[in-house]
């Protein structure tokens, strides 16, 4: 595949990511601060965030797991994890993380259990896409083709 | 959040290389930047980075605190009072700017706000605030308590740009006021030494309108793209309306 179709195909997965939700205009804010002094930035944050998130995830699945479940330790988790979402732009994975703090709230066992799955699920969905989509940026770097910048308005 | 197309002129840096030209003439700004988050810490100093500021980022209060050297623990472990050898391996560089997180373990953000603010040495530091909640309360309570801005999380360039502005043109006029108090006192000894006391004000006057104009018009220049977002801060909103 030449780099024209190479970028075309990533301009089109890119675009279905914020159409679908998974991306907000906070991840365009982190495109535009790479550059080629910078030119892992992106991939940079994102690994820092995926890393967090599992260490986060791992540890709201072992505190809900408890007998008396500490419902602040479980809202100092999510809280976290809402706020490194929404600072890459992972839009559902803070949508569902707002979700889960209100029921923690409530202290309501049943209901986090069920918003710990629904974060779980949308935060390996949008990892799987983060990674398809930085495979798809290395792939036309490889190949010597620049990566193209979205611009929000399409 | 979505915005339209404003963010070209962001890709290429021969603005921001215009901007670094019109600040050459002073020190870049240096930031602390406070946040107990990982991944938040990064973007801020990629953010700062990128409006041309030296950045300094640490993970909680208690080592903002150490890097100023302002750090009660340490000071108490001093049997001998001040040791100024001894503050060289906590303190940094000289800090323009402290911007922090305000939910953190430990010491939250609002404390360390405090704790700057009673410091003689360092409540002229302004101290900007960054939080994902938007909660009145909360912006009232930090600006009363002396904070410079408050900032709705997640951080976006056009927030720190709007900051380091504002911190950059008060840095410059307090050394023009400082460099024309100087000249003044240069100029005044100078007369005095003649034993001429004709101390008219026009040098100073003179000195301050012409320093003055050119690089707040750059400023103004680098803002301009992104100046609807100066109403965007809470604070300025406020600050504006009380001065109409």
């Amino acid at each position: 595949m030449e780099v024209g179709q190479m970028q075309r195909r990533l301009v089109d997965y890119t675009k279905s990511l914020f159409m679908e939700g998974f991306l907000d205009a906070q991840f365009l804010q982190l495109q535009q601060l790479q550059d080629e002094s910078n030119p892992d930035f992106v991939v940079e944050v994102v690994s820092l965030f995926l890393d967090d998130s599992e260490k986060l995830l791992n540890d709201l699945t072992m505190a809900l797991d408890q007998p008396n479940v500490d419902f602040k330790k479980v809202d100092a988790h999510v809280h976290q994890l809402k706020g490194s979402s929404s600072s890459i732009g992972a839009q559902r994975v803070k949508n569902a993380c707002i979700a889960f703090r209100s029921f923690c709230e409530e202290q309501n066992i049943d209901a986090t259990l069920r918003c710990l799955q629904q974060v779980k699920q949308e935060y390996y969905l949008v990892k799987n896409k983060l990674e398809t989509m930085l495979r798809l940026e290395q792939q036309i770097v490889a190949a010597g083709g620049s990566i193209p910048m979205i611009e929000l308005g399409f | 959040m979505a915005r339209n197309g404003g963010v070209a002129w962001m890709r290429t840096t021969e603005k921001i290389d215009g901007y670094d030209l019109s600040t050459s003439d002073t020190e870049e700004v240096h930031v602390l930047a406070v946040d107990d988050s990982l991944v938040d810490r990064k973007v801020i100093e990629r953010l700062l980075r990128i409006s041309s500021c030296k950045v300094t980022a640490v993970d909680s209060g208690r080592r903002a605190l150490q890097y100023l050297g302002l750090d009660e623990e340490i000071q108490k472990k001093e049997t001998n009072g001040f040791d100024p050898f001894f503050y060289c391996d906590f303190q940094g560089l000289k800090v323009d700017l402290i911007i922090t997180d305000y939910c953190m373990p430990g010491m939250t953000g609002y404390e360390l706000l405090k704790k700057v603010k009673e410091s003689s040495a360092f409540r002229e530091i302004p101290v900007v605030i960054m939080s994902s909640e938007n909660v009145i309360a909360r912006i009232d309570r930090c600006l009363e308590e002396g904070a410079e801005d408050f900032i709705v999380k997640p951080v976006k360039l056009s927030d720190v740009k709007r900051i380091i502005d504002y911190t950059t043109t008060e840095l410059r006029e307090g050394e023009l006021r400082e460099g024309a108090r100087a000249k003044r006192r240069g100029i005044n000894k100078r007369k005095q030494r003649e034993g001429d006391d004709d101390l008219s004000s026009s040098p100073p006057s003179t000195l301050s309108s012409s320093t003055s104009s050119s690089p707040s018009s750059s400023i103004q220049s680098a803002t301009a793209p992104s100046s609807p977002s100066t109403l965007d801060s809470p604070t300025r909103r406020l600050k504006m309306t009380s001065s109409e």
